[in-house]
This record gives C-alpha cells, sequence and structure tokens, in this order.
C-alpha cells in the first residue's frame, strides 16, 4: 500500500516559535490514521501544517507525489485534500444546503452528483438542507462541516477533533460516518481526544507528545499498549 | 399641520434621502462584512460618482440619468483599482492601517474632484421642479425615479446575493472567510467584485443626491456619518438591515425638524449611532459585534 501522504520530519509553527519537531506521520490509501496524545501535544498543529496554515520551517510534506509544504491552503485543498477545522467550521447564516454548495464552490461538473453522495452520507442533512448552519446541534453542523469538506471528492479529508464537545451518542455517529467515508475510498486523517474510541477505529495511529513523535503502530496494538494506557488513556 | 402637510414635508423628503442614505449604507456595510474595516472614503466614492455623471451631462448635454450607468462603472473601477493600490498590502497589518489609509483615499478623490470640477456647487438641471399630485401626496419626478431606481439597485443587489454563485460566495466571505479560503472560493475575486459593487452604490447614492439636492465637493464626506448609523441601526453586515437602518436614519433627520433647528438635523444620526452602539450594538437584524 503506497502512502497518499507523507509528513517527513516536519518543524514549525506560528512567527517564531516552533509547535512541532521533526514530526513524521504517513497515511496510506485507504487507511484511517488517527493522531492522539495530551492537550498541547501539537495533534492539530500538524494537521494544520499538512493543509498549508501553518509556517513550516524545516521538513517535507508530499501528497500524492507533490510536495505541498509550502504550498497555501486554497491550492492544496484543489489538490484534493479536505479539511475540517475543530471549530468555526460552518458558514453559520447560510442553510445546509448553501453551505455545501460552497464545498463546491470550484468545481465545474458533477455538483448535482456531489450533492446526492453528500446527503446519502448524512440523511439527516437532506431533512434540514434548508436550515441555517448556525442554528443546528453541535452534531450536526460537524456533519454540514465534514459534509462540505466532502463536495470536492478529496482524495484525503482531515478531521480536526471532530467529536469535541459531541455527546457519545453523536460521537459514535460521527466514527461510523468516518468508516463510510473510508468505504467511499477516502483516506482519513483524523486528531482525537477520545483516545480509547479513536484507537478503535484506527487503522493505525500516532501518539504525539511535547510537539513530538513518541510512539505509532496499529490502533489495537496501541490501545493494549500498558504505557500508552498509563500516559494518555488514564488507566 | 395636516397629515398630508406631515407626510409631504417630512416623510417624503425623508425617504428619499433615506434611499440614497440605504445606498450608501449598503456599501458600508458590504465592505465591512466582507474586508472587515469601516471605509472612510465611501463618501468621498458618491461624491466622485455624482461628479463623473456631470460630467457625461455637460459633455454630451443627455438628461442626467444616462450619466448614472458610467458612472456607477467608474466608481466601481475607482473603488477595485483603490483596494489594488492602496488596501491590498495592508491585508496581513492590523486593520486600523487599511482605515487610515481609507481616509487617505477619500481625501485624494475629493481633491481630484475638486481639481477637475471646482469648489462651487452645480446641478445636473437647472430651474424649478414643480411637483406632480398624486391623491394629495406630492411628488417630483426625479423624486419617484430615486425611490424605484434605489429600490430596484437593492432588489437586483439582494437576488444576486441570495440565488447566485458568486454572491453566496460573497456571504460565505462575510461569513467565515478562513472557512471561504478552505473551500476553493477564490477570495481575489470576491474581493474584486466586491468593492466593484460597492463603488457603483457610492456612486448611485452620490447621483441620487445630486439629483435631488445639489452636488458638492464635500457631499460625500457629509454623507458618512448618516450611512455609518443607517450600517450600525441595521446591523453591520446585514444588507436588509441597511436599507431599513437608510430609510429610518433619513425619515428621523426630516422629521427631527419639527423639534430641533434644521441645520441640526444632521445631529439625528449621530444620536442613533450612539443609541445603537450602547444599546444594541448588533443593530436591528444581529449583525456583527465591531
Amino acid at each position: 500500500m503506497s502512502a497518499i501522504l507523507s509528513v517527513e520530519r516536519v518543524t514549525g509553527g506560528y512567527g517564531d516559535a516552533d509547535i512541532i519537531h521533526d514530526v513524521s506521520m504517513t497515511v496510506g490509501r485507504g487507511e484511517i490514521v488517527v493522531v492522539v496524545g495530551p492537550n498541547g501535544a501539537g495533534k492539530s498543529t500538524a494537521m494544520k501544517a499538512v493543509i498549508g496554515l501553518l509556517r513550516i520551517r524545516h521538513g517535507h510534506v508530499w501528497f500524492d507525489g507533490a510536495p505541498i509544504a509550502g504550498w497555501g491552503a486554497d491550492r492544496i485543498v484543489r489538490h484534493g485534500v479536505g479539511f475540517v477545522p475543530q471549530v468555526d467550521n460552518v458558514f453559520r447564516e447560510m442553510t445546509v444546503h448553501e453551505n455545501l454548495e460552497m464545498g463546491a464552490f470550484i468545481r465545474r461538473d458533477g455538483v448535482a452528483a456531489a450533492f446526492e453522495r453528500v446527503y446519502a452520507l448524512f440523511p439527516d442533512l437532506a431533512l434540514k438542507r434548508r436550515e441555517l448552519a448556525g442554528r443546528l446541534s453541535g452534531g450536526q453542523r460537524q456533519m454540514v462541516a465534514m459534509g462540505r469538506a466532502l463536495m470536492l471528492d478529496p482524495r484525503l479529508l482531515l478531521l480536526d477533533e471532530p467529536t469535541a464537545g459531541l455527546s457519545p451518542l453523536y460521537m459514535e455517529r460521527i466514527f461510523e460516518i468516518v468508516r463510510d467515508i473510508r468505504a467511499a475510498g477516502v483516506s482519513v486523517m483524523l486528531v482525537e481526544q477520545h483516545a480509547r474510541q479513536a484507537l478503535a477505529l484506527a487503522d493505525r495511529a500516532y501518539v504525539l507528545a511535547a510537539g513530538r513523535n513518541r510512539r505509532e503502530g496499529t490502533g489495537a496494538a496501541l490501545l493494549e499498549d500498558p504505557e500508552i494506557a498509563q500516559l494518555f488513556l488514564g488507566g | 399641520m395636516t397629515l398630508l402637510d406631515f407626510v409631504n414635508f417630512h416623510i417624503v423628503p425623508g425617504l428619499v434621502l433615506g434611499s440614497i442614505y440605504a445606498l450608501g449604507a449598503i456599501g458600508v456595510t458590504l465592505v465591512f462584512g466582507v474586508m472587515r474595516f469601516a471605509h472612510l472614503a465611501h463618501g468621498d466614492l458618491a461624491t466622485l460618482g455624482a461628479f463623473i455623471a456631470l460630467a457625461v451631462v455637460w459633455g454630451t448635454g443627455l438628461n442626467p440619468w444616462f450619466g448614472l450607468p458610467a458612472a456607477m462603472a467608474f466608481a466601481a473601477g475607482v473603488a477595485i483599482g483603490a483596494d489594488r493600490l492602496f488596501y491590498a498590502h495592508l491585508r496581513r497589518r492590523p486593520l486600523i492601517l487599511t482605515v487610515i489609509a481609507s481616509l487617505g483615499v477619500a481625501l485624494m478623490l475629493r481633491s481630484l474632484v475638486q481639481m477637475g470640477f471646482g469648489v462651487d456647487s452645480q446641478s445636473y438641471v437647472r430651474g424649478i421642479v414643480r411637483p406632480d399630485d398624486y391623491f394629495g401626496v406630492r411628488l417630483r419626478d426625479r423624486e419617484l425615479l430615486t425611490l424605484l431606481a434605489a429600490g430596484l439597485l437593492v432588489l437586483a443587489l439582494t437576488q444576486f446575493l441570495a440565488r447566485t454563485r458568486l454572491g453566496k460566495a460573497m456571504r460565505a466571505m462575510s461569513d467565515n472567510p478562513d472557512l471561504a479560503r478552505l473551500s476553493g472560493v477564490d477570495t481575489g475575486l470576491v474581493t474584486a467584485l466586491t468593492w466593484g459593487i460597492v463603488g457603483a452604490l457610492a456612486a448611485a447614492a452620490g447621483f441620487f443626491l445630486g439629483l435631488n439636492t445639489e452636488l458638492r465637493s464635500m457631499m460625500g464626506w457629509q454623507l458618512l456619518l448618516p450611512m455609518f448609523a443607517a450600517a450600525i441601526l441595521g446591523g453591520v453586515g446585514r444588507v436588509e438591515g441597511a436599507l431599513v437602518g437608510g430609510l429610518v436614519v433619513g425619515v428621523l433627520e426630516e422629521c427631527a425638524v419639527l423639534v430641533i433647528p434644521a441645520q441640526y438635523k444632521s445631529a439625528m444620526a449621530f444620536a442613533v449611532l450612539l443609541l445603537m452602539l450602547s444599546v444594541r450594538p448588533t443593530g436591528l437584524f444581529r449583525g456583527k459585534v465591531l
């Protein structure tokens, strides 16, 4: 299995301060890769480095053979990476349908088919397509955000803590959808606070701490690792 | 005073003035929404538009209405150009720098108008126009046409924002600029489009003010306060709010002369501004808080 994304020894941050140091990660085609770690480990920062929202000082990022380190976020998105930020991830004053439409802004054809696919993936949204995104519950908003990112048929979807602040029921629902998205042929990289549930979902996972790689392995192996349990999963 | 007198002397002029304020306030609110700064050159852009229409009248001898499209197109170009030349490179710096730059643009535009047309007041047509009687309500043709044209422009804009791909992209950028960029929205194109619309609306406001009063090089600068008051009254970023806000400020100013000396009527805009900012800073239509 060849990697669709490979992050090679990336060091970077905002302004002069580096937040991640020598971080390396890969995502294989069709894989769900989860990034876990304590608060402030640099998980979301590493994801922002991939999507071009972070200044990368050293290192390389390859997406499907293209060296995307240093590209702007919009160019990376056009190249086939979808990104769902953790907060402010919908257009609140626009309807669900308009949110998805904006996701497809640069698409010239196949927009109707993309709508169909997204509404099939999120039947809840199909019923609320005329409602303002800002009026939806947190879980539904998360679905709008994921749907928007899927409108361009990305080959890789980056999700930054999609279950933050959601009820356990919605968390399960989101993870189910992540499996469906992968089944549709999209590789997924997921940053998560809910490490135990996320590791159960993951093909492979990375544990970051203090802005560096700490451990990596299959989700199952990391779940059983006593050190990981002690450090990050609360015993 | 009868009700009809009240309508004829206060409500009608208030609505005409208010629709001019509304056209300006919509531009102010669009710049606030999409670019997130107070555009101080907005009034002088209106002045420029008014005088471009005058140049068309002088040059061709045609009815001033033929000058309106030319003025709108010219001011749209000037607004896009001012953004490219003076605001674009400040985009990553604190917004107050862009606000100050727009004050500079305001002074430049006004000076250009004064160099080209002098500082004396001018008008599109000479002579006195008698109003027509509509069941007791007296309206001049130009007043009726101002109300109609302003209404049509606002209708066209709201339909554009609600229905077209680029209009929705403008709303998206106003709503959440980072997410718009992450969705692949061409923010450069949307920015230019916004400036074009803003410039055209400002020119229309200036033209209608010139048509209903007279053209002076300071006319736009004096529009600035009521336009901002209207935008804030309606809620920053809200087109429908700016429309209502403009009409309210216009009617309030014309009604204020019943109780305060006429020279102080522009203080009403200031009163509205202060009241809204202290009581309900989101405006009537829940806009952004500055």
